[in-house]
C-alpha cells in the first residue's frame, strides 16, 4: 500500500508538468479545444458550430430554396391582393402558415442529422477483424464480402459489413457514397435538400414534400383563379399583361406539382407499408423474389406503420458533434493500434502532430500476429489527467490497490459523468514512453 | 530501485483487454445487446449479474424506444409546434438516455470496479456495442 501511495505522488507530478488537470474549463487552456464536428471523418459540411450538418454538395439546396422563396414571393406580392379583396383574405392566411411549414421542414431536413452512425473505434474495429478471421481460419488473406445472416421476425436478413465504418450494418442501413457515413434506416440521398434522408430526419422530408405539394397545389389553383377572375373583368391577354408574376408562378408550380405530388404519393406508399426507397427499389420484401418473401419490419397495418414513422420517438444523434474530443479510457494495444489516444476515431484527427511516430508504430505493429490479448511490445499508456482525484468511493480505493491509480481514476471519472478531459501527448512524452517499453 | 519501479506502473498500462458486447438484430432494428456471456469475463464476474445488467440496459432501451400512447403525443405536439417545443422540453428518448447513463454508472461502482471491469455507456459507442474494459489485475502479475 505505502509503495502505491508514493507511487501515486511520483505520477501526479510528473502529469501535473505536461497535461492538464481535469478541473480546467476548456476556455482557460491556451489551446482551444476542438469539437467532435472538426475531426469528423466523412464528407460533410458543418455550420453554425456544429449545430448544423449538411451534404458536402448544396448547390441544388439553393435552387431549391430559392425557387420556394421567389415563387411564395411572387405569389404574396401580386396575387395576394386581388384574391383577399376578391375572395377572401383567408387566402393569404393559409398560404403564409403552409409557406412557413415549408421552410421549416425544409430547414430541419436540411440541417439535420440524418442518423449517421459513427465509425468504429480501433478497438473495435480490431476485434471485428479478430473474429472475422477466426471465423475464416485464417489470417492476413481477407476475403470477399462479408456478411452476417441473422432472422428477424421469420425473415433471414444479410447484415453487411462496411469497410469504410468498420463495422457490420445495422439492418436497413446502408452507406452512403456522397457523404461517406453509414446512415440508419438509410432512405435515399436526396440533392433537392442536400442531405441523405435515414431514420432522424425521415419525418421531417415526408412533412416537406406533403406540404410543399399542397402549397404547390394552392399556388397554382388560385394564380389561375386570379388570372380568370381578372380576365372576366379585363380580357384574358390583358389580365397577363397586368401580372406577369403569375405566368412565372403558374409555369413553375405547373412543372412541380408533377414531381412533387407523385413523389408524396410515393412516400405515403412506403410510410404505409414501411419500406424505405433503397428497399422498395431493389425489391427486398417484393412478394416476386419468392413466395416467403415478407417485410419484417411491417407493424402490419398501415396505421401503425404511419404513426411509428411519423409519430415515433425521435430517436438521438449518435455522433455527438458539439462534444469536446477528449482522448479516451486507457487504451488497449492491439497489433493494430498504433498510439494510446486513438480512443475514437475522432481523436485520432486531432493529434496531427504525432502521425509520424503513429505510422512508424503501425508499420510496426502490422507485422506483429499476436492476439490483443497478449499485452505484447507496445503497450497503450493509461491516460493520466493530472492532479489525481482522492478516491471517493471503498470501491475505488480497493480498485486503487489493486488495479493501479490509472484504472481507478478512469473508474472515478466515468462515475462522475464526464469523460476525461486532456490535452493530446506531446511528441516528447511518446517517445520517452516507447524509449523506456 | 523504487524509482524505477515506479515509473514502470506508471508506463505500464493498466488495461488488458477489451470485450465487446455486440447487437442483437433478432427483433428487427431495436436497440438490443446479446446476452451471451463473453468467456473473457469468466474469471472475473458472474454470468448472472452479467445477464441481470444487459436485460436491464435492453429493456431501458425498449423503453426509449416504445410505440404508445405517450410518444405518439409528444410526436403530436412536436409537429404542431414544429418542433420548436424541443427547444424547452427533452426528448422522452433523451430522458431515458440519462436514465441508463445513471444505470451504468450504478453498476459500474458496485459491481464492476470491485471487479476491476468498466462498462462503457452504448451511446458513447454510437449504440453498436457495450464495451467493457477489462483492467489488469496486479496481484495476479502483469500480463507481460
Amino acid at each position: 500500500m505505502h509503495l502505491g501511495e508514493s507511487t501515486r505522488e511520483c505520477e501526479y507530478s510528473q502529469i501535473s508538468t505536461r497535461s492538464s488537470t481535469p478541473m480546467e474549463t476548456p476556455y482557460k487552456k491556451k489551446t482551444p479545444k476542438k469539437r467532435k464536428w472538426e475531426t469528423f471523418p466523412g464528407r460533410n459540411r458543418f455550420y453554425c458550430d456544429g449545430r448544423i450538418m449538411m451534404a458536402k454538395q448544396t448547390g441544388v439546396f439553393y435552387l431549391t430554396l430559392v425557387l420556394i422563396l421567389v415563387t411564395c414571393g411572387l405569389f404574396f406580392t401580386f396575387d395576394c391582393w386581388f384574391l383577399a379583396e376578391q375572395l377572401t383574405p383567408i387566402i393569404p392566411v393559409i398560404g403564409a402558415v403552409l409557406f412557413l411549414f415549408v421552410i421549416g421542414t425544409l430547414l430541419r431536413t436540411s440541417f439535420s442529422d440524418p442518423g449517421v452512425l459513427p465509425r468504429a473505434t480501433p478497438d473495435e474495429a480490431a476485434d471485428l477483424e479478430r473474429q472475422i478471421d477466426v471465423a475464416n481460419g485464417s489470417t492476413g488473406y481477407r476475403p470477399p464480402p462479408r456478411t452476417k445472416e441473422v432472422v428477424i421476425n421469420g425473415q433471414t436478413v444479410k447484415l453487411k459489413y462496411c469497410f469504410t465504418c468498420k463495422i457490420f450494418r445495422p439492418p436497413r442501413a446502408s452507406h452512403c457514397s456522397l457523404c461517406d457515413n453509414c446512415v440508419e434506416r438509410f432512405d435515399h440521398h436526396c440533392p433537392w435538400v442536400g442531405n441523405c434522408v435515414g431514420k432522424r430526419n425521415y419525418r421531417f422530408f415526408y412533412m416537406f414534400i406533403l406540404s410543399l405539394s399542397f402549397l404547390t397545389v394552392f399556388i397554382f389553383a388560385f394564380v389561375i383563379t386570379h388570372i380568370i377572375l381578372n380576365s372576366q373583368r379585363i380580357g384574358f391577354l390583358s389580365a397577363l399583361k397586368d401580372s406577369p408574376a403569375s405566368v412565372l408562378e403558374v409555369v413553375v408550380c405547373f412543372f412541380s406539382v408533377w414531381s412533387i405530388v407523385g413523389l408524396s404519393g410515393f412516400h405515403t406508399y412506403l410510410i404505409s407499408s414501411n419500406q424505405t426507397t433503397n428497399e422498395d427499389i431493389k425489391g427486398s420484401w417484393s412478394s416476386k423474389r419468392s413466395k416467403d418473401n415478407y417485410n419484417p419490419y411491417s407493424y402490419g397495418n398501415i396505421f401503425t406503420n404511419c404513426c411509428a414513422a411519423l409519430c415515433g420517438p425521435l430517436p438521438p444523434s449518435l455522433i455527438d458533434r458539439r462534444g469536446f474530443i477528449q482522448s479516451d479510457a486507457p487504451q488497449l494495444a492491439p497489433p493494430t493500434n498504433g498510439l494510446p489516444m486513438y480512443g475514437s476515431t475522432q481523436s485520432q484527427q486531432s493529434h496531427k502532430q504525432v502521425n509520424t511516430v503513429d505510422c512508424h508504430l503501425q508499420a510496426k505493429a502490422a507485422h506483429c500476429d499476436c492476439p490483443h490479448n497478449s499485452g505484447v511490445l507496445l503497450q497503450g499508456v493509461a491516460h493520466h489527467t493530472g492532479r489525481g482525484p482522492e478516491p471517493r468511493t471503498e470501491a475505488e480505493s480497493h480498485v486503487r490497490a489493486r488495479f493501479g491509480a490509472a484504472a481507478a481514476r478512469q473508474i472515478h471519472l466515468k462515475a462522475r459523468g464526464g469523460g476525461i478531459s486532456s490535452s493530446p501527448w506531446s511528441p516528447l512524452q511518446i517517445i520517452l514512453m516507447l524509449g523506456l517499453n | 530501485m523504487a524509482e524505477t519501479h515506479s515509473l514502470q506502473d506508471f508506463q505500464r498500462p493498466a488495461v488488458s483487454s477489451k470485450v465487446f458486447i455486440q447487437r442483437d438484430y433478432s427483433s428487427g432494428t431495436i436497440c438490443k445487446f446479446q446476452t451471451k456471456f463473453p468467456s473473457e469475463l469468466e474469471s472475473r464476474l458472474d454470468k448472472q449479474q452479467f445477464e441481470e445488467t444487459i436485460q436491464t440496459l435492453n429493456n431501458l432501451y425498449a423503453e426509449a424506444e416504445k410505440l404508445g400512447g405517450s410518444s405518439y403525443l409528444e410526436g403530436c405536439l412536436a409537429c404542431l409546434t414544429a418542433y420548436t417545443v424541443f427547444l424547452c422540453m427533452e426528448t422522452h428518448y433523451e430522458k431515458v438516455l440519462k436514465k441508463i447513463a445513471r444505470y451504468i454508472r450504478d453498476q459500474n461502482e458496485k459491481i464492476y470496479a470491485p471487479r476491476g471491469l468498466l462498462l462503457t455507456d452504448p451511446i458513447e459507442r454510437g449504440l453498436r456495442v457495450v464495451e467493457i474494459t477489462i483492467f489488469e489485475d496486479r496481484n495476479i502479475g502483469s500480463a507481460r
